[in-house]
């Protein structure tokens, strides 16, 4: 027994030792074609050597010496240390004379292919699953026998499946014609940009057996990669949509139930992505950065609703029932406030860093990730507009604004504060433009011009709702954030506004009300 | 039946100020400008000839803004549109003058060989003839207030939503024009004009001859406006600002009233931007920008609303103050221009001429 497993420890050691020294010295110093298939050699051994000697090559830490027989001694040196590439002992003292070994581009992706290959054989789940990712991008056929030699011993049901088409494309490219139908009747079931690629080029194959399975494979495919791009499409249509809202929800309620033109309510939203960098930097270097925002969401609820409520009192007050005259003083507000962020914190845009958990994302199919930052922002914009209408169906405040918006005599009659009213609910407008700006600030940039590109869509979302009703913006927001992507996807961005834009205009010209209107009998409204 | 028309104008003390105004126009800016030696005194620079010129094509918008907003109530936010697509039907005639003198030598304007186009698209045909160039900047900006406005004023759409929908108009506009595939430059838009029907468009004869051509059309304007206002036509623009309804129920179409107004406020602004890009030698989508148009409206308030000659004053106040900023002070400018908004609609709803009226009502 003993015996027996020190033979099996001493076959251990002697495979470990079994590197091809040959390979290795062809790597370091043979042609480029040698070279290249120095490294297929070595991967195809699996030896845990490899990935040590084909990092040193791409690293630039290969070195050879004039070695005892004529051939050159490959070493791997770092700083003042070096080792024997092939056997791994320590040589002492560094030789004189060493020859750098260079890798040039291509031997140098290749060299990434292979490491990437030889973490498939980690006992780590998440090496393992990292490596399935970045060769799934695309990898050299060399590395066949790895990836099957992984593929074997592949268990965890999170990886197999991808390691298998990764083995599949690559058998694509060469080996048997039986292994090729075989490798592309597994293809089919894949639902990759890459499969597609690998199969519209097999459709064109010289054998007819391959050209059949390989147009068959490539319609499933096709029907399976345009399914995640329809669902791609659709996520890109709720976040957009979810962008508009929490824009334009502000307006909702200063605009829509209160009927001021307000002007600055970009430049409320510019004024909550800035609090929201304000807080973070405070949190920076401390070891709650990751928890800024949810300091920020509050302060820069808190920031724009004071100076909402500020220009209410000051200024926009004394414009009630004059709303043409409210659009041009609000807009001179806006212009100040864009002058007053580039005074204060420079042109330039600044900086908001994401915290950790809302970069990167999920990936749903093949090719379609939703990032996080996304999902936050229509989770948030949902939260928001409950939180809402909550307020506005479920508190004291919300009554009272529903029932100055409905008629502001009677409600002063029955002993409602309708001045103050008016603040409180313009600080509430003015507050969510501020949470607008708090989402934007961790999608785009934030800079003094932030507001103006919104003014324009909030607007319309507003009106194209109905003005007055809430549900109407949100059912308009959604509409356009759809009707903007799905346009995108076949004419191009900027075509896709200005079709949205006009529109907008066609539609308000046919229905001035609205989607939603208030029932009303009213001539002059 | 003429003189009668005349005292309607203008008393005889307004034709005086009016004969004072074109005589600097027509004459001493010439004379100071080409006549006096640059070293004198009293010579005028092609800086403040180019700037003055700048000035009295913002006035005629104004004329143009007043009234339709000033006398009809409608503020539109899409003059900065209409201004610029004349500018553009310009710049079109002004590129294919250029020749073969751009930087690629080629018969298309310079962006296009950028482009790589081999030839014109539809809508520069025939652009190299003058008389077309000026047909495109009567009748695009018209047509397009036209339709528009036909569909927005039958549908009632008024007050704000009118002033929404012109400012989306303009922005979508700005959009489309930004496109390279557009075909008309871009983001750089048109510029190193070399010369206008054959004249060299950078000697101080040819910038005098646009200032004087520019004077002209102003107080063609104004003189125009002032026709209309004081005649029947007039009255009931008024009154449909004032009480629509009740000028419908009087078996008015209120429509017609509106749309002529519309179109006609169009017609000027593209005029108005024909003369222009000559003058500054460049146009570009940024003159759509919405912020232009809601500056148009600030011009008028701040002159004074339902007053031409108000108009005209905010005009230079405004863009002699914008000048003076940009270069002195460009920080403080934005200060100056909202600050100027707010104060204007808070306390100066006539705008200056209400208030040098009342002074004197004062005085008096």
């Amino acid at each position: 027994m003993k015996t027996l497993l020190l033979a099996l420890l001493l076959s251990f050691a002697a495979a470990a030792a079994a590197i091809d020294r040959a390979a290795v010295e062809k790597l370091a110093t043979g042609e480029a074609d040698e070279r290249s298939a120095a490294i297929s050699a070595l991967v195809a051994e699996a030896d845990p050597r490899a990935a040590e000697v084909l990092s040193a090559l791409a690293e630039g830490e290969m070195q050879t010496v004039a070695g005892k027989d004529g051939a050159r001694r490959v070493l791997i040196v770092r700083g003042e240390e070096a080792v024997d590439a092939v056997t791994g002992e320590k040589v002492t003292p560094l030789p004189e004379e060493r020859e750098d070994a260079i890798a040039n581009n291509r031997l140098r992706g290749q060299i990434e292919g292979a490491l990437a290959a030889l973490k498939l054989l980690s006992p780590e789940r998440e090496t393992r699953l990292e490596a399935v990712k970045q060769l799934a991008a695309g990898a050299d056929e060399a590395l066949l026998p790895l990836v099957q030699k992984a593929l074997a011993k592949e268990t965890d049901a999170g990886i197999r499946p991808t390691l298998e088409l990764i083995a599949a494309s690559l058998a694509m490219k060469s080996g048997t014609k039986e292994a090729r139908v075989a490798a592309i009747r597994r293809l089919a079931s894949s639902s990759s940009p890459n499969s597609r690629t690998l199969l519209a080029a097999a459709v064109n194959d010289p054998d007819e057996d391959i050209r059949f399975e390989a147009q068959k494979a490539l319609r499933e495919v096709q029907a399976s990669l345009a399914w995640g791009e329809r669902a791609g499409l659709l996520f890109a249509g709720v976040s957009l949509g979810s962008i508009l809202l929490l824009a334009a929800l502000g307006l909702a309620i200063t605009y829509g139930l209160m009927g001021v033109i307000n002007m600055a309510h970009g430049e409320l939203i510019m004024i909550g992505a800035y609090t929201t960098y304000a807080v973070q930097v405070l949190f920076r270097g401390t070891p709650y950065f990751d928890w800024y925002l949810l300091a920020a969401v509050p302060a820069s609820f808190a920031m724009s609703a004071m100076v909402g409520m500020a220009l209410e009192r000051s200024v926009i007050r004394w414009l009630y029932g004059r709303p043409l005259e409210t659009l041009l003083a609000t807009w001179g507000i806006s212009l100040m406030l864009i002058q007053a962020m580039r005074t204060l914190y420079g042109a330039q845009n600044v900086q908001v860093e994401n915290p950790a958990f809302m970069s990167g994302g999920i990936e749903v199919f093949a090719g379609v990730v939703l990032p996080w930052s996304r999902i936050s922002i229509i989770a948030f914009a949902a939260l928001v507009l409950l939180g809402m209408w909550l307020l506005l169906t479920r508190t004291r405040l919300g009554l009272f604004v529903r029932g100055v918006t409905q008629n502001r005599e009677m409600a002063a009659c029955v002993g409602v504060p309708t001045g103050r009213v008016d603040t409180w609910a313009f600080g509430l407008g003015s507050g969510i433009a501020g949470l607008a700006g708090c989402a934007l600030s961790q999608i785009g940039n934030v800079g003094p011009d932030l507001g103006q590109g919104y003014i324009v869509d909030s607007f319309m979302v507003v009106v194209f709702g109905g003005v007055g009703q809430l549900a109407g913006t949100v059912y308009a927001a959604l509409v356009l954030g759809f009707a903007n992507k799905f346009l995108e996807s076949w004419s191009g961005a900027v075509i896709a506004k200005i079709v949205v834009l006009v529109f907008i205009i066609i539609f308000i010209q046919r229905r001035p009300q609205g989607m939603f209107a208030l029932k009303g009998r009213a001539l002059d409204s | 039946m003429l003189t009668e028309t005349f005292t309607r104008l203008y008393g005889p003390k307004g034709w005086i100020a009016f004969g004072v105004a074109a005589l600097v126009v027509f004459v001493v800016f010439p004379v100071l400008s080409l006549a006096v030696p640059p070293d004198s005194a009293f010579h005028v620079s092609s800086y403040w000839v180019t700037l003055l010129g700048k000035i009295m094509c913002y006035a005629i918008v104004a004329l143009a803004m007043d009234l339709i907003w000033g006398y009809c109530g409608i503020l539109s936010l899409g003059h900065g549109l209409f201004f610029a697509l004349g500018g553009y039907a310009m710049g079109m005639y002004l590129m294919r003058q250029i020749g073969r003198e751009g930087q690629y030598q080629s018969d298309l304007p310079d962006f296009m060989v950028f482009l790589d186009w081999k030839e014109l698209p539809w809508t520069w045909w025939n652009t190299d003839q003058f008389w077309w160039a000026m047909l495109l900047v009567v009748a695009v900006p018209g047509l397009l207030a036209f339709v528009f406005g036909f569909f927005a004023f039958r549908s009632r759409v008024k007050g704000v939503y009118f002033s929404i929908i012109t400012q989306a108009l303009t922005f979508a506009a700005m959009l489309l024009f930004f496109r390279n595939a557009t075909g008309f430059g871009g983001n750089n838009g048109f510029t190193d004009f070399k010369r206008i029907l054959g004249f060299t468009i950078a000697t101080p004869e040819t910038r005098m001859a646009l200032f004087a051509v520019t004077g002209a059309v102003l107080l063609a304007t104004l003189l125009g406006c002032r026709y209309l206002v004081t005649s029947k036509f007039g009255r009931v623009l008024t009154a449909v600002r004032d009480a629509e309804t009740r000028v419908a129920f009087c078996g008015y179409n209120t429509v017609h009233y509106k749309l002529a107004v519309f179109t006609l406020s169009a017609v000027i602004c593209g005029i108005a931007g024909a003369l222009y890009v000559p003058q500054v030698g460049i146009i570009n989508p940024g003159e759509m920008s919405p912020a232009n148009s809601i500056e148009i409206a600030i011009w008028v308030a701040v002159g004074g609303r339902g007053t031409l000659i108000g108009a005209i004053a905010g005009a230079g106040i405004v863009n002699g103050a914008k000048s003076f900023f940009t270069q002195a002070f460009p920080e403080f400018w934005l200060y100056f221009l909202g600050l100027l908004f707010i104060l204007v609609t808070l306390f100066l709803p006539q705008g200056v001429v209400g208030l040098v009226n009342k002074l004197r009502g004062k005085a008096a």
